[in-house]
């Protein structure tokens, strides 16, 4: 008994007619040309743009610790040469600014937190800084944390 | 391309927020301690011994590892969009994505194979 056959897909692709809409006079966005040094207008952008810069002295640390792993590798002479480095005035000028930019990131890292987690209790909110309090301790914990082990 | 990247937004953005977390407790501390008080004089400096004596456990040794290597990701996102909003220099995005993980990456790799290779 012969066996019907599927019905064969069309042998050719249906081509839609696309037909391009033409415009003699095509509209041009109104884009005005933002300068490079707009986020000194206004101390909140200029705000974001030191936040954002802490990054690189977050990853100039990573690069001093980088060598005093290398220096605690080598030996004590390397040690109290990495020691020595970490005395000069351009090693103290790069701590301290990197201090100030860590702890921008820092306060403005944990400040986020109410803002991208709000906590409401009985429909009210809770306010920000009671949110980002836990932040602060645990902060303080671990720093103490570090420094005992370091100072033992 | 870029529909690659978005669909890897959400863990560069991960990696990028572990970073942040870990850069803003533990990083501050440790500049005070040896960028600051130490060199200047404020504190005693812990003797080499005693560093070493930290470095030898493993669990420090993965403290450092973290300490190293998720900070590194955290500054590959914030400053390829640093440079992609400050400078404006989008049409060199894909170079600026690549510098930036790719050296956080390096770093990554270098610290595990310094702190694997410690005695």
């Amino acid at each position: 008994m012969p066996v019907a056959k599927p019905a064969a897909a069309p042998s050719k692709p249906i081509r839609a007619k696309v037909v391009p809409i033409y415009s003699e006079f095509h509209p041009r966005w109104y884009r005005p040309r933002v300068s490079v040094y707009w986020w000194l207008g206004q101390w909140q952008y200029l705000k974001f743009i030191l936040r954002e810069l802490s990054s690189v002295f977050v990853a100039a640390f990573v690069v001093v610790t980088l060598f005093q792993l290398r220096a605690l590798r080598q030996g004590p002479e390397a040690y109290a040469r990495f020691q020595h480095w970490m005395q000069t005035p351009f090693a103290i000028a790069l701590s301290v600014i990197s201090f100030f930019f860590v702890m921008l990131h820092t306060i403005t890292w944990f400040n986020l937190a109410p803002r991208a987690m709000p906590i409401r209790v009985r429909g009210k909110r809770v306010p920000e800084f009671l949110v980002a309090a836990p932040n602060y301790v645990i902060w303080l914990v671990v720093s103490v944390a570090v420094a005992w082990l370091v100072l033992k | 391309m870029s529909m690659e990247r978005q669909s890897n937004e959400a863990f560069f953005w991960m990696l990028f927020s572990a970073g942040g977390v870990v850069a803003a407790i533990l990083i501050p501390i440790h500049l005070l301690l040896f960028g600051l008080a130490f060199p200047l004089g404020w504190l005693h400096a812990p003797t080499y011994d005693h560093l070493m004596g930290l470095v030898r456990s493993p669990l420090v040794r993965v403290y450092l590892f973290v300490l190293c290597s998720l900070p590194l990701f955290h500054w590959a996102h914030r400053f390829r969009y640093t440079l992609y909003d400050g400078l404006q220099v989008k049409h060199l995005n894909e170079v600026i994505f690549t510098l930036c993980y790719g050296g956080a990456v390096a770093g990554t790799l270098l610290t595990g194979y310094m702190l694997w290779t410690m005695h």
